[in-house]
């Protein structure tokens, strides 16, 4: 079993949803990053999201293109991304998965790319810009070097799409639970038991929901449907807001991930 | 069925893109998941509107009643004495209501938005052209509009944000990156994602996804078929050569497209040389770009060796972009079109010759065509012809100019 189905298998056989986080690589230097992930993985988090900092970020609202742009300031290169999950699997079994822009995977060869993920450790592969129409070559370097492939269903996509999709997903399908890019709301997406229904009457893998879920309750909201819960902006903002003094930010994300694990439980 | 010209060529211009948007290895969709259904929406409208008589006539009536269609093709008889070789002939999309070419795009796609129910929309503008033109469709037809500037654009075209405005338009300035035309791009792809379900994004050049580097090319076309129709009256017989500026690229691939078959025709495209040739410094996709994906679609792009997109720098907005349109790419491919650059130097000083000359000054953008035009013109013999196309004006760039020369106005 990979090490996503077995945490997804795990995460069921507790009553609970998986708990993925999402930390840009790098956000706000290599050092502080990798700290702040080992702190995640060691405070409940499941899967472990790692955006790879693009200098593009389309889909990406402030709070993350800010943190692309601090990685990148800070020196981030593809080799430094590797070398971070590199490091990451070193401490630890959890799952990782690289959350990309295409151009960075298509720069050097597809293939190429993916086999270095491999090594690194890195479990799956969700490319933001890369419809499954177009994604040949990157499922094709998946399937031969063991990685999981992760894509997105939103609500703007019929059913006709979804079985199209979930064909081509081998790890989760990721539910963007909103129209529009990453960042905190106020408030979650009213209709997500409905979208799940309609997902899952097309496929079996898990399904994670994300976008715009920043706190506990909202966590346990989407937790009671959901097969894993993915929190980006809401972390995201404890390095933002700790910038002044970077010891901070791993003891915050820390605690931050330790109050978010603790709304995935299912009643 | 095949041409003559088809069969000199070997090419046949209407068969690409294919059904997914490609140009052989280049285009395609390359969108988040959210913006897939929203574009297969529109690829099936414009469909049905561009075989649709009544889309067309209606376009044809506000081409030429709202923007001033056909244009002239004028014979610049002062910059060809200066040159002393090819005839130059000048296809004036200077003239055109709002300043440039872009009204002919924005003015289809607002038709189609329409036809679409869609009540607000939606741009991006680098030099503030599309801007304008996109403002003014939507002033006529009563949309809610929201343009996306680079703050540099912003203050470089001070001008069309202002007449932006005017026209009740919105323009929301964007900070991020170096605050140009990609940045434009990239936020007003997060406002379409945000909310698809009731905004057209009426994208300003032969870029991005499918449909729009096709659809944007054909709302141009009426630029070639014009000019052949023009230079057949004046001269009897096709140009030798044919020039146009490239950003993204509609307005050479609208004027070239016609003539794409006719193998006795040259074709150039001139992209941005900014300071030169040199990491950074321009924003010529083909001198030291690769293949890549941005905003959309697969192309040249200029980048670093991880994929990040490079900086890029030209004196005009306009030019200013690290990615060149899909079709661009593949005619150059085929050799069927060529590709130089002018640097802004060049550029400054052609500015300055042409409304000197010709009592016409010329958009920055469109000034590289003649930077490039008037090394060719004095190549080439006196009874060759050349025709350039001036895609715009240049009354918005003439603060900028006044600043870069040191004249306080
Ligand atoms: C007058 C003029 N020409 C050319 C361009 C470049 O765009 P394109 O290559 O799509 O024609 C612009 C863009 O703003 C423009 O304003």
């Amino acid at each position: 079993m990979s090490r996503l189905a077995a945490a997804f298998a795990r995460a069921r056989a507790q009553n609970r949803a998986a708990f993925i986080a999402y930390l840009c690589a790098g956000d706000p230097d290599f050092d502080t990053s990798l700290a702040a992930c080992r702190a995640l993985l060691a405070n409940g988090v499941d899967i472990l999201e790692l955006g790879v900092p693009f200098s593009d970020p389309l889909a990406d609202g402030l709070t993350n293109q800010l943190a692309a742009q601090r990685a990148l300031e800070s020196g981030m290169t593809a080799a430094r991304v590797f070398e971070l999950a590199r490091r990451l699997r070193e401490g630890s079994d959890a799952p990782i998965i690289f959350y990309t822009y295409y151009n960075l995977v298509f720069a050097n060869g597809v293939d190429a790319y993916v086999r270095a993920a491999k090594v690194a450790g890195v479990d799956g592969i969700l490319t933001l810009d890369l419809p499954p129409e177009e994604a040949g070559e990157v499922t094709a370097a998946c399937r031969a070097h063991g990685v999981d492939t992760v894509f997105i269903i939103a609500p703007t996509t019929p059913d006709a799409r979804i079985g199209k999709i979930a064909a081509v997903t081998t790890g989760f399908i990721y539910y963007v639970s909103r129209e529009g890019v990453t960042g905190v709301r106020d408030q979650v997406a009213g209709n997500i038991p409905e979208a799940l229904a309609r997902i899952r009457a097309h496929t079996q893998l898990p399904v994670a929901v994300g976008f715009g879920i920043g706190s506990r309750a909202q966590v346990t909201q989407v937790a009671a449907h959901a097969d894993g819960v993915v929190v980006g902006s809401a972390l995201v903002n404890g390095i933002r807001d700790n910038l002044g003094d970077r010891a901070r930010i791993a003891p915050t994300l820390a605690a931050r991930a330790a109050d978010l694990a603790a709304g995935t439980g299912r009643k | 069925m095949p041409t003559a010209a088809t069969e000199a060529t070997g090419l046949d211009r209407f068969s690409l893109p294919d059904a997914g948007g490609h140009f052989g290895r280049y285009g395609g969709v390359f969108v988040p998941e959210t913006l897939m259904t929203a574009l297969s929406e529109l690829g099936a409208a414009y469909e049905v509107a561009r075989k649709d008589e009544a889309f067309q006539a209606e376009l044809r009536h506000h081409l030429k009643e709202f923007a001033g269609r056909p244009t002239e093709l004028y014979f610049a008889e002062r910059l060809t004495a200066h040159c002393g070789g090819a005839k130059i002939y000048l296809k004036r999309e200077d003239l055109l209501h709002t300043g440039a070419h872009k009204i002919n795009n924005a003015l289809g796609q607002a038709l189609l938005a329409r036809r679409m129910g869609k009540k607000r929309v939606i741009a991006e503008t680098g030099a503030g052209q599309h801007g304008v033109a996109t403002a003014a469709v939507c002033a006529k037809f009563g949309f809610e509009c929201v343009v996306y500037m680079g703050a540099v654009d912003m203050e470089r075209q001070a001008l069309n944000v202002f007449r932006m405005r005017l026209m009740g338009a919105e323009v929301r300035g964007v900070e991020a990156g170096q605050k140009t035309l990609k940045e434009a791009i990239n936020e007003a792809m997060r406002d379409w994602v945000t909310n698809v379900r009731g905004t057209h994004y009426i994208l300003g050049s032969a870029l991005g996804s499918h449909p729009y580097p096709m659809m944007v090319r054909d709302f141009h076309r009426m630029i070639g078929r014009e000019t052949k129709e023009q230079i057949l009256a004046r001269e009897g017989r096709l140009p030798d050569e044919m020039i146009a500026c490239v950003g993204g690229g509609s307005n050479a691939i609208g004027f070239f497209f016609e003539f794409l078959e006719e193998a006795g025709v040259r074709l150039v495209g001139v992209e941005a040389g900014g300071r030169g040739i040199t990491r950074g410094d321009h924003a010529a996709r083909f001198e030291g770009g690769k293949l890549g994906v941005l905003q959309g679609c697969k192309t040249y792009i200029l980048q670093n060796p991880d994929g990040q997109i490079e900086l890029t720098h030209s004196v005009s907005a306009g030019l200013d972009y690290a990615a060149i349109g899909p079709e661009h790419a593949f005619y150059r491919d085929r050799k069927r079109i060529d590709y130089a650059y002018a640097c802004d130097d060049e550029v400054l000083e052609t500015f300055q010759l042409c409304s000197r000359l010709e009592g016409i000054i010329p958009a920055l953008e469109s000034t590289h065509a003649l930077v490039h035009g008037l090394k060719r013109a004095k190549q080439m013999r006196r009874d060759e012809l050349l025709v350039i196309n001036l895609s715009g004006r240049g009354d918005k760039d003439v603060n900028q100019v006044a600043k870069i020369l040191g004249v306080k106005l």
